[in-house]
């Protein structure tokens, strides 16, 4: 594969196998096929996007990663390491894969310190002091100093994902879930969060499995675009983004973005047509 | 009907001519009781209502198992325990304080479970994420997530306990406030009557408002979000 170089430093850890991922909810009953036949394979270090008609499934293929349900069938490696697999069909949720959550999951009565110290704590890998000293550097690196002691329903929704963002990687994941965080944010707020994205990113170099609808989002972040069939999902195209990082908002307006952005508006376009005929057969 | 000033003249006379005012020390002994017995029965109630709500939310076996139960003991009114209590328990003052507790116990229990339930699964799956165990979620995440809803049952329980006390004083007991409004009915006395169940207004009001307190100084965060404080 011939991914673009990474920025600086190469990360080597956070290699993510899934193989003929297979999901079927309530077998039993109504046997939704969620997910089938889908392999993908994510470098270390690499940013990959997801997008795919609502409903294609795939929450439902970062939810078996994080270790939230089992598959119906095949396996995921992380690093060599089986998450799930023959034998085992479900995950163990873990430290090592952090989920960021559409609508936030900062827990709002702790502070911001105590959201992002919490990790370690609970793992029992620093004392509470330890993890609060390192939380509040940490905090500072990613331009959050003087909200520690505030608590998240006291901060915008911006800053309160860069918080959640910061919390996950204060435990030195090795790769970040993250599920349309940036959503219900304003496209203003979006891209502010996008460049602190990058920032923490070429900082930390860890992987990213990142689901979106925005298509500018995806190709604007991502090293590859991972275009999902409708359900059940597996990847239909694989965009290699072959602009170079780091990268800033000016590229927005380069042409070899535009073109990237035709290439997945049409795969994804063809998708969601199929999608909505599909719903329009289930009446 | 007497007029408020009939009442009022009642109230702070030295010398009351229905004999209960604040001069008298009857009238202390009247609130002493009926506060000490809600005291109880709110506490007994809130001791065990608590961990049984949470235990309910938190795990389905055991809710499949003893909820059914509840849910048929529940809507039993506290009133019609009396008879039950008054035969069940020696005394005037166990069977008063077991009316008072089970309507109590039964808000207090049922809101805590419900504010199990209320929990955003993603709080919990986030937890799990950041390496929590189930006893550690249970600690962090499960009981303060449920708090709102549990003060939200304690002022219930304190409301329906009070409710409950002056039924029951009102059968059984030769104190209380209850006892008070009762013998002021028997002896057509309206303003001990009027005395009583002013002075059972003002008493349930402040054990709402500390109930309250309790709850805005545990759950700062609920104040400092909502922006319901001061801003200090
Ligand atoms: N617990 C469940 N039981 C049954 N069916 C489910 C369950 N969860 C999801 N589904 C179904 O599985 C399919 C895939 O859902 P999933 O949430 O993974 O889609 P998605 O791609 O994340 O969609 P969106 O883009 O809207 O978030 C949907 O048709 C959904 O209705
Ligand atoms: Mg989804």
């Amino acid at each position: 594969m011939s991914a673009t170089p990474l920025h600086k430093k190469v990360a080597t850890r956070g290699h993510l196998k899934i193989q003929d991922a297979h999901k079927v909810y309530d077998p039993e009953g109504a046997a939704v096929l969620a997910v089938d036949n889908c392999s993908l394979e994510i470098q270390p270090g690499e940013i990959c996007m997801i997008v795919g008609p609502s409903g294609c499934g795939k929450t439902t293929l970062l939810n078996a990663i994080a270790g939230f349900h089992s598959l119906t069938s095949g396996t995921i490696h992380l690093d060599g390491e089986m998450l799930c697999g023959p034998g085992k069909p479900k995950a163990e949720p873990g430290a090592d894969r952090i989920v960021v959550f559409q609508n936030g999951a900062l827990f709002p009565w702790k502070t911001n310190l105590e959201n992002v110290a919490f990790g370690p704590i609970m793992q029992g890998t620093m004392s509470p002091q330890e993890a609060r000293e390192k939380a509040r550097a940490i905090m500072a690196d990613a331009g959050l100093s003087g909200m520690e002691n505030n608590y998240p329903g006291e901060i915008s929704s911006g800053v309160r994902r860069r918080v959640e963002i910061v919390r996950a990687l204060m435990n030195d994941p090795k790769v970040l879930l993250l599920d349309e965080p940036y959503r219900a944010l304003d496209s203003l707020t979006k891209s502010v969060m996008h460049e602190a994205l990058l920032e923490i990113y070429y900082r930390n170099q860890v992987t990213i499995f990142f689901i979106t609808h925005d298509l500018e989002e995806a190709i604007f972040l991502g090293h590859r675009v991972v275009i999902m069939t409708t359900r059940p999902c597996k990847p239909k195209k694989i965009l290699t983004v072959d602009i170079p990082h780091p990268r800033d908002y000016s590229v927005l307006t380069s042409p070899r973005f535009r073109e990237l952005m035709d290439e997945t508006m049409e795969a994804v376009h063809e998708e969601a047509v199929k999608a909505f005929a599909a719903g329009e057969r289930e009446g | 009907m007497p007029g408020l000033t009939v009442v009022f003249t009642e109230w702070v006379s030295k010398n009351p001519p229905y004999g209960l005012s604040i001069y008298t020390p009857e009238y202390y002994q009247h609130v002493l009781t009926s506060v000490q017995r809600v005291a109880i029965a709110f506490g007994l109630a809130t001791l065990l209502g608590v961990p049984f709500g949470l235990l309910l939310g938190w795990s389905r076996k055991f809710k499949d198992f003893v909820f059914p139960v509840f849910e048929i003991l529940r809507p039993i009114p506290a009133l019609a325990w009396v008879p039950l209590a008054i035969l069940m328990f020696k005394g005037t003052e166990s069977p008063v304080i077991f009316i008072t507790f089970l309507p109590a116990f039964f808000a207090t229990t049922l809101n805590t479970m419900l504010g199990v339930h209320s929990i955003d699964e993603s709080y919990i799956r986030a937890a799990y994420c950041l390496g929590a165990k189930r006893a550690q979620i249970f600690r962090h995440v499960v009981l303060p997530g449920a708090l709102p809803f549990i003060f939200t049952g304690l002022q219930i329980s304190m409301g329906v306990g009070w409710f409950s006390l002056v039924a029951g004083e009102m059968i059984s007991g030769e104190y209380g406030l209850g006892y008070v409004i009762y013998s002021g009915y028997t002896l057509v006395s309206y303003p001990v009557i009027a005395i009583g169940m002013i002075t059972l207004g003002l008493v349930g009001w402040i054990s709402s408002a500390l109930v309250r307190i309790v709850g805005t100084s545990l759950m700062q965060w609920r104040v400092r979000s909502l922006g319901l404080g001061d801003g200090s």
